[in-house]
């Protein structure tokens, strides 16, 4: 965003003149802790119940494959590899999308990003953990999962994918716990008596006591400022490692020199397709349509657009070479044509052109434009996984027939019991946690929450702000570290 | 697969596809089976300065005092093979395997005039093995008589090898219920009997018969003679039938082929191709 977007200059001026943010940063307070303060309705019960009960489906599903086999999850010697693995690239590609979003937005200083950091960095972590338990019910024998640390073949891409995984899941707790530091003492202050106790030490010992002074704000930005640097190669090698479980084989269709990049992008796109369908949710059920509007929704639109056509490229790019000169072995007429043709033009109907369009008009370029568009984004883009999967994987390499595979009950719940899983861990984390980051609204302002403010700016408002208020609150703390004392 | 059959090379001489192998294969991790057994489940080698046998050609083997005795090949006749699948039969019967795991399987095949002829695929032994690579715990590994076996003690299921084998040779263990006989012994990566759930599988070779001087499973049931089991360091291959041939010779005379060379895996199974091919051979093959 260009700073001539900006209403007005001597608004924006006026806001920081007047002292209007202190109400405005009050409200923000009180919307944010929404999830933490009000007691939950009928409704947040009846969908939690139902959520858990799916994921206990889930998990009994996973019990019955373990004692009957992967047969019964319909696997067979032509399907070796199928729904659980592209669960796996699915899950830890919306979270990649998540981090990396906040990461870049975080960068490049883009302000009005202050409102939708939080969700997106929880929304990451959760289909991070949930994506790497799916290796569990991939795996024949996950019991000893533990192999692959004590006799690791470091020639393996899958021993590289273990690696990255973990440490990818590292540096996504790192990333979101960061920006919570001040907000668990900002909470901890500002909830004061309607707190419960266990939660007020809760906070306490995380918010790792924080003060807010000059020197530990300086110290947390550059810290998050390296970890947002960190995060996005991280993210990259990740699903480049991902990709090469596949791209290391000598499967037509699979040894692709497209499939990293390829595998980037698609987590990018769903990714954000996800962000947009996560902060819908969140700003619906919690009525935060104040701090997150219009506005944040077309311009992660247009992120997401632009990376669904790089998206599209790509895919076509995969095809081009082998489609053209016809050296296949019939992955692409499959997928095109065959049996894997309903998927793919899904895809391509669902996953591409609608959405594309509807960030296309201006009449659905808004919020519910773009969360139908995510919806459909995410949706088709896992479906998109399963036809990368599939038709290499069955295809016959000696001769014969092409093999197939068939979604069985326990396929199709355990992987139900990951996608409710989302929404599960996102409502009970939230309970806990500020819907958005109190340090960085209020760092930002009412208006750069919402549209784009230079850092330059931003440091004035900061300047200000911190030589007026910094030595009240100073004491206020001190003071209620006091009392705790007592 | 037929365009394939044109472009692989003919191996006129072992020596010069040895030599070969020795540069692709100078960095692959051989695991010496005798090291496996001695140290357990441990499943490494110890390190003994086996640079295995890939570096070596036959004849060099058997003059090196430090070689394993035997390096054993399979030679699969395709002019007797009449697709009767009597191979598989004995093999499914012997390592008690359910009917859809066919550790060797008859293909039906096309030539390239279009004349169909049958192929049996065991597992090619590949002296460079690319699910010996993949695998993330080394489940996977290579004798120093040049079999590779796998741990089903250790394999965590991944199936990672299935997708890097070019031969689609492996086959899991999907099913739990298979009906296995009561055995005195506990499965060994030599003969995986019973099959464990959840586990890869695949030829053996039939190392254990090999070395106590018997045929292969395929090869004993085979009624043609298209099967032999052979050893590189003697030079003396033999099928079903009790035809003894001289190694080298037999693969040179018929111009012997291993599958897919273009995948640089290096297969220890040699094919006779002979279907719609008039290749009247002299050489002792199977009547």
């Amino acid at each position: 965003m260009k700073e001539g977007n900006l209403p007005m200059n001597d608004i924006l001026e006026d806001d920081i003149k007047e002292e209007n943010n202190v109400d405005w940063y009050e409200e923000v307070k009180e919307a944010s802790s929404r999830s933490i303060t009000q007691k939950p309705g009928k409704n947040w019960w009846l969908l939690l119940t139902f959520l858990s009960l799916v994921v206990l489906a889930g998990f009994g599903a996973w019990i019955y494959q373990l004692k009957h086999g992967l047969a019964s999850a319909g696997y067979n010697d032509q399907a070796f590899w199928a729904v659980y693995i592209a669960n796996v690239i699915a899950f830890i590609g919306v979270s990649y999308g998540g981090a990396v979003i906040s990461a870049i937005l975080r960068i490049t200083g883009q302000s009005w990003r202050a409102p939708l950091t939080r969700i997106s960095e929880g929304m990451a972590l959760v289909t991070v953990l949930i994506g790497g338990a799916f290796i569990v019910p991939h795996l024949g024998r996950p019991d000893r999962i533990l192999n692959i640390l004590v006799y690791p073949n470091v020639s393996s891409p899958l021993f590289w994918d273990c690696i990255a995984i973990s440490t990818y899941i590292l540096a996504t707790m790192v990333f979101f716990y960061l920006p919570l530091i001040p907000d668990m003492a900002i909470m901890n202050k500002w909830l004061g008596d309607r707190n419960t106790k266990a939660k007020k030490r809760i906070y306490s010992v995380l918010s790792l006591s924080w003060m807010g002074s000059e020197k530990q704000r300086k110290l947390l930005h550059k810290v998050l400022t390296i970890v947002s640097l960190l995060i996005i190669p991280l993210a990259v090698s990740v699903h480049s490692v991902l990709s090469w479980a596949f791209a290391l084989t000598s499967r037509p269709g699979w040894m692709e020199s497209v499939f990293p990049p390829y595998f980037v992008i698609a987590a990018l796109y769903s990714g954000t397709a996800l962000v947009i369908v996560t902060v819908a949710a969140f700003r619906k059920g919690y009525k935060l349509e104040k701090y997150i509007t219009n506005r944040h929704f077309e311009r992660l639109g247009y992120l997401m657009a632009a990376l669904g056509l790089v998206y599209a490229y790509l895919t076509f790019a995969d095809l081009a070479s082998e489609g053209y000169t016809g050296i296949t072995s019939g992955w692409i007429s499959q997928t095109l044509t065959g049996s894997y043709a309903i998927p793919f033009w899904i895809y391509v109907f669902a996953g591409e052109i609608v959405p594309i369009l509807l960030v296309a008009f201006k009449k659905t370029r808004n919020a519910t434009g773009m969360t139908v568009a995510g919806v459909g984004v995410v949706i088709s883009l896992w479906i998109k996984r399963i036809v990368i999967v599939l038709p290499p994987a069955t295809q016959p390499l000696v001769s014969g027939a092409w093999g197939s595979y068939h979604f069985t009950w326990v396929s199709i719940t355990i992987t139900l019991a990951g996608v409710s899983a989302i929404p599960l861990m996102l409502m009970v984390l939230f309970r806990f946690i500020p819907l958005m980051s109190l340090d960085e609204m209020e760092e930002v302002g009412p208006i750069g929450s919402i549209e784009q403010i230079s850092t330059k700016t931003l440091n004035v408002i900061r300047k200000e702000k911190t030589s007026k208020t910094l030595d009240v609150e100073m004491k206020e703390l001190v003071m209620s570290a006091k009392d705790s004392i007592k | 697969m037929n365009d394939s059959v044109n472009r692989r090379k003919f191996l006129k001489v072992i020596g010069v596809s040895a030599a070969g192998v020795a540069a692709a294969g100078a960095g692959v991790e051989l695991i010496s089976y005798r090291a496996y057994a001695d140290n357990g489940s441990n499943g490494m080698g110890n390190g003994n300065g086996e640079s295995g046998v890939s570096g070596m050609s036959a004849a060099a083997m058997a003059n090196t005092s430090s070689s394993p005795t035997h390096q054993w090949a399979m030679v699969i006749d395709l002019r007797n093979c009449d697709g009767c699948g009597s191979c598989t039969a004995a093999c499914q019967k012997a390592h008690y395997l359910t009917e859809d795991q066919k550790w060797i399987q008859v293909f039906d095949m096309k030539d390239t005039v279009g004349n169909e002829y049958f192929m049996p695929r065991p597992c090619m032994q590949c002296e460079n093995p690319p699910c010996l690579h993949v695998c993330p715990v080394h489940a996977t590994f290579r004798t120093d008589q040049g079999v590779v076996l796998v741990n089903q003690g250790r394999c965590i299921g991944c199936r990672m090898c299935m997708a890097a084998c070019p031969y689609e040779a492996r086959y899991f263990n999907w099913k739990s219920g298979v009906n296995y006989p009561k055995l005195s012994v506990s499965p060994t990566p030599e003969f995986p009997v019973p099959q464990r759930l959840g586990t890869v599988g695949k030829c053996t070779f039939c190392v254990g018969n090999l070395n106590s001087g018997l045929l292969s499973e395929c090869a004993a049931g085979c009624p043609m003679g298209v099967i032999y089991n052979g050893d590189m360091v003697t030079d003396v291959a033999v099928n079903g039938m009790g035809t003894t041939v001289k190694l080298s010779k037999f693969l040179y005379d018929n111009d012997a082929i291993t599958y897919k060379t273009d995948q640089n895996t290096h297969p220890r199974v040699w094919y006779i191709e002979g279907h719609g091919q008039d290749l009247d051979s002299d050489t002792g093959a199977a009547q």
